[in-house]
């Protein structure tokens, strides 16, 4: 096989403040005087080893320390994505129906980068969540508030709020190291190439090349992942099963902005605000055409004689 | 004699020139003032959280982490506040036949034609229809509230059940807002109501005009029982 290693010289980028496409909670910002171009990072699935070597080089670098665990019999560790692990390697013993053979599937999941992000959409904290030219989308912990509505708005289930600062925390695609330009951490440590990061056109190709040398070698559904019902994410996978994302600890197939969050962020924002508007309006022009409504003197005469009694 | 439904403790005519009417006991008078303020403050802290333009408000208190933190305690008080008011009221608000005839002939009302209507007891159709609905629409918002309750509830729930409660809880809010303007709009419009919140009273003209029906009662329950 001569397909070569993936490039591992990150392309030079200094991303800042000007660099930002979008911005939760705040007006579509103008577009920025350059364009990044699109980064992507490349999961490999089919060369991982599962050494962890990404968790621990992703826990150092953020520094960040995870709790000593209890063994369940599994080998995720911790069990589930949390406020200090950005990336966890999932295991699954998958038995393949049209050979027999036990498959062991491991996924790093985390942050998939969405092109067109559900976590930004819902956030209701402006500059809390930001996304910039080159794709990567990232947390601004400073503006968080805590309030898990990009738990919400996310479709893969990343983003994990902190019980001890009450922020929310996910993988950032390492922007401050792409910033200065080098890879993620957690390409850096990858023993296999399994992760491999570059603009996205790289990516794409690097992904292309291997799709073909799974293809022959019986992985006839070998494929790349990179859903487009978000539009695309910076965060990609090649899949030996690419027919079959959910068999790799529930990888969505086709996943989206749910419907639910697209109404609350979208029409119901507007339609709100409409009708709170309209009600108040309604109370105004009445009272505009109508009057006070006032208690004549004869109503208190009335009052008078029916309080003295029949008697009288 | 059996009380009439709608004639709730501490309901009093006072004779002498002019009638007062005593409506509110201070016990409701500072039950509803708490519940009022809270709704206030969430309706404040919720629309913040709900518009982007919004966001500043949550200046108001604090900033955007600590209206995170305390708009769901204070819904917790809106919600206890809001009970004791129905154990008061709920009673006086059942719906009675009477009722249809005062919303079919809700022209009349929006005209100011209270000859028109037929003679009312201590609430209105208007009134009970404020007072059900904000009991309906509070069960829904604590409820959908504790779902998004990132804090202690994020656990609890799967995100599926916090995409539909961060929906149901922001509509049932709006329609609250709603209902809350037109309880104080009537207020306002309604001239002599609002010392019955804040005295406890009213004056007799006031419940002759408005609440003839409760009037009666209160006069001829207090002389023959």
């Amino acid at each position: 096989m001569d397909l070569p290693n993936p490039n591992v010289q990150s392309p030079k980028v200094d991303l800042t403040e000007r660099d930002v496409v979008l911005r939760s909670a705040s007006a579509v910002p103008p577009p920025p005087d350059r364009k990044l171009a699109s980064v992507a990072k490349l999961i490999d699935v089919s060369k991982c080893i599962g050494c962890k070597a990404c968790q621990s080089a992703c826990l150092e670098w953020n520094d960040m320390r995870e709790e000593v665990g209890v063994n369940v019999g599994v080998y995720d560790n911790p069990h589930d994505l949390t406020p200090n692990t950005f990336t966890l390697m999932r295991f699954t013993e998958w038995v393949n129906p049209d050979s027999g053979n036990l498959e062991w599937l491991i996924r790093k999941d985390g942050c998939m980068h969405c092109e067109d992000p559900g976590c930004l959409k819902a956030c209701p904290a402006p500059g809390a969540i930001v996304k910039y030219s080159n794709g990567i989308v990232d947390f601004v912990h400073e503006n968080c508030i805590g309030c898990g509505y990009c738990v919400k708005g996310c479709p893969f289930n990343i983003p994990r709020i902190s019980k001890v600062d009450h922020k929310a925390y996910k993988c950032t695609l390492c922007s401050d190291r792409v910033a200065v330009g080098q890879g993620p951490a957690c390409a850096k440590a990858c023993p296999t190439h399994c992760i491999s990061f570059g603009t996205k056109e790289e990516m794409l190709k690097q992904a292309e090349g291997r799709i073909t040398d799974l293809k022959s070698r019986g992985y006839a559904n070998a494929g790349v992942y990179d859903p487009p019902g978000v539009g695309g994410t910076h965060v990609i996978y090649v899949l030996h099963h690419a027919d079959k994302p959910e068999i790799y600890a529930g990888l969505p197939n086709n996943p989206r902005i749910s419907p639910l969050i697209n109404l609350w962020k979208g029409g119901a924002k507007y339609a709100g605000m409409a009708i709170m508007g309209i009600t108040a309006a309604v109370g105004l022009l009445h009272y505009v055409v109508a009057g006070a409504n006032r208690v004549k003197p004869e109503d208190e005469e009335n009052a008078k004689k029916l309080a003295k009694g029949p008697a009288s | 004699m059996s009380k009439p439904y709608d004639v709730e403790p501490g309901d009093k005519v006072n004779p002498g020139d002019p009638v007062t009417v005593d409506r509110y006991t201070a016990g409701a008078r500072i039950n509803h003032w708490i519940t009022a303020t809270s709704l206030v403050l969430l309706a404040i802290s919720g629309m913040s959280l709900f518009h982007p333009s919004l966001f500043f408000l949550t200046a108001l208190f604090g900033g955007g982490d600590f209206t995170r933190f305390i708009h769901p305690w204070i819904g917790v008080v809106l919600f206890f506040g809001f009970s004791g008011l129905f154990l008061r009221f709920w009673r006086a608000n059942l719906w009675e036949g009477a009722d249809n005839t005062w919303l079919a002939r809700i022209s009349d009302v929006l005209r100011d034609n209270e000859d028109k209507l037929p003679e009312v007891a201590k609430y209105n159709a208007g009134q009970k229809m404020v007072f059900w609905s904000m009991s309906a629409l509070i069960i829904v918002l604590i409820t959908s509230g504790i779902v998004i309750w990132d804090r202690y509830f994020s656990n609890v729930f799967t995100v599926e059940q916090q995409r539909i409660a961060v929906l149901v809880h922001a509509t049932a809010a709006v329609v609250a807002i709603c209902v809350w303007i037109v309880h104080v709009y009537a207020a306002i419009w309604v001239r002599g109501t609002i010392s019955a919140m804040t005295r406890g009273q009213v004056t007799g003209g006031w419940a002759w005009r408005h609440h003839r029906k409760w009037l009666r009662e209160l006069v001829t329950g207090g002389r023959k029982s």
